[in-house]
């Protein structure tokens, strides 16, 4: 049914450290290696190797540049997959009952055989998670790994979602961020997780991290006072070859 | 929003032919026999023709009847449901008046109601979505219906009808673009919403894409292609649709001037339904650092 949950037992989501991410995409491949050979419809590509190669992403790394007026300007690279939204839009408006949200984790999956590919999902969705796949014709979207975080087949530690597992740098975390005494949750509380599009009212349940402020690089080296000033009058030669280009 | 011809020519004819059904399912043209055969063939060719061409944009049209299921969330299910309502329902009443000759006042009222339902239900597809604020308004049902009366009371011959209310579509039509032009930047979203990065739109800008080539996001949500022809497309598109039926049927009856006037409003819509998708701008096309 398409009508949401009220209430879900567990909010299962990422938090993703945009402090962290170094922006390799190896999360990116990580996700398209493992949604491609297991649960639903294959990730495909067509015209791979051509000019114009057009493929279905679960997961996407943006690169964003920042330029504070007061601050040093920066680039940050944004991870973006889906936010599994509380208040998911992209699960009300299908009309065959594909969409859905689970209520033991509120994980939003699609039922691929009930999918008729109208893109309406698509199109309520306001950060670009759900990619019609284009030889399968039906809409994919990340899937949490379910076929991960649940599977006794697999070793414990590789029980999270491959792009958790995946990223070098360690910029994203997986839990339950219902629970508020959850590693997740208190990660976003002391970090100040954010909400994306917030007036768009979904709700969403990944949180991402804001970069740390980068205002305070004069006071990295706190010997600096204590260091010897670097000489501004030059000296010997060039004393005088600086004195005797002035005065020519 | 990607223009997709098969969505274009579904809303533009099952507008017009639901619009025709309502007014025949009144008896405005109250007509049996061989013309209201006709008549009724019209209405349901158009509404039924738009229907089918609406599937032609699914992935797995085969699975259609599933879309009946989910009417208490999706719109697009009402829609499918309200849809079967005024056909079947304008059929009963289209069979009496054709063979029979009588007058089942109470199933043409029902299915005039389920007629514009219908058009409402459509209509509501694209209003309910916050993600493209060009459409998330209620604006947007009020042009569909405006145009489907209008239409319906154009191709019916209701002529003292349809001048008004032809005038009274291009009316709305023009208000709906001067609120529909201020709609993105009211909507909130910006690239410092989406990203939060910075409380400042104007601090924050797309760097780089995830990949160098396109995606089904950008090819079905980013659609620039025409924008710049959008001003010259608005008047042709009002004079065609109100304009042009307005001046034909002002001047003395006749069939071929009547069936122009009909031809200019569907051309007429047609660019107006096309700019309704060309136009509309999807949040997403922020994240790409495009609108």
């Amino acid at each position: 049914m398409t009508l949401l949950p009220e209430k879900t037992e567990k909010k299962l989501g990422l938090v993703i450290d945009l402090d962290t991410c170094v922006g390799c995409h190896a999360c990116v491949i990580s996700c398209k290696g493992w949604n491609t050979e297991n649960y639903g419809a294959p990730l495909s590509d067509e015209n791979a190797f051509g000019a114009e190669p057009v493929g279905a992403f679960l997961n996407r790394i943006h690169s964003y540049e920042v330029t504070p007026v007061d601050k040093p300007a920066h680039l940050v690279h944004f991870p973006k997959s889906c936010l599994h939204c509380e208040n998911a839009p992209c699960v009300t408006v299908c009309p065959t009952g594909a969409s859905y949200k689970r209520v033991e984790d509120g994980i939003v999956l699609v039922n691929e055989s009930d999918c008729i590919g109208c893109g309406l999902c698509a199109w309520a969705c306001p950060y670009g998670a759900r990619e019609m796949d284009p030889v399968e014709k039906v809409m994919k979207k990340c899937t949490l790994c379910v076929d991960r975080i649940y599977n006794e087949n697999l070793p414990e530690e590789d029980r999270v979602p491959s792009c958790v597992r995946t990223c070098p740098a360690g910029a994203r975390h997986f839990g339950d961020l219902g629970d508020p005494n959850s590693d997740v949750s208190i990660l976003v509380e002391e970090r100040g997780g954010t909400d994306l599009m917030p007036e768009q009212e979904t709700l969403p349940v990944n949180k991402y991290l804001p970069p740390r402020p980068k205002n305070q690089m004069d006071d990295t080296d706190i010997l600096a006072p204590y260091l010897e000033p670097i000489a501004n009058e030059p000296h010997g030669f060039f004393n005088w070859l600086d004195k005797t280009l002035d005065g020519i | 929003m990607h223009p997709a011809p098969s969505v274009i020519i579904f809303t533009t004819l099952s507008g017009l032919g639901f619009g025709l059904l309502a007014f025949l399912c009144l008896g405005y043209p109250s007509v049996g026999g061989i013309v209201g055969f006709i008549f009724f063939a019209i209405g349901f060719g158009l509404a039924i023709g738009g229907l089918l061409s609406s599937t032609f944009h699914l992935g797995h049209p085969e699975r259609a009847i599933k879309a009946f299921s989910q009417w208490k969330s999706s719109w697009l299910s009402r829609e499918a449901w309200l849809s079967l309502f005024a056909l079947a329902l304008s059929g009963i009443y289209a069979l009496g008046r054709i063979f029979f000759e009588i007058d089942l006042a109470i199933i043409g009222f029902l299915s005039a109601f389920f007629c514009v339902a219908t058009v409402f239900a459509t209509s509501m597809i694209y209003a309910q979505l916050k993600t493209v604020p060009r459409w998330n308004s209620g604006i947007t049902p009020i042009t569909f219906l405006a145009f489907s009366i209008a239409g319906g009371a154009l191709l019916a011959g209701q002529i003292s009808i349809a001048l008004p209310l032809l005038a009274l579509s291009g009316v709305i039509q023009i208000v709906s673009w001067i609120s529909a032009d201020k709609a993105f930047s009211k909507s909130g979203t910006n690239l410092a919403t989406a990203t939060r990065l910075t409380a400042n739109p104007n601090e924050v800008r797309s760097f780089e894409s995830p990949h160098t080539g396109t995606n089904y996001l950008l090819q079905e949500f980013v659609y620039k292609v025409g924008r710049k022809h959008s001003a010259k497309l608005r008047i042709i598109g009002v004079i065609l649709a109100f304009g042009m039926p307005i001046i034909f049927l002002s001047i003395p009856f006749s069939h071929y001037i009547a069936l122009v006037a009909i031809i200019a409003h569907i051309v007429g819509m047609f660019i107006i339904r096309w700019l309704f998708f060309a136009q509309a701008e999807h949040v997403v096309g922020l994240y790409y650092g495009k609108r």
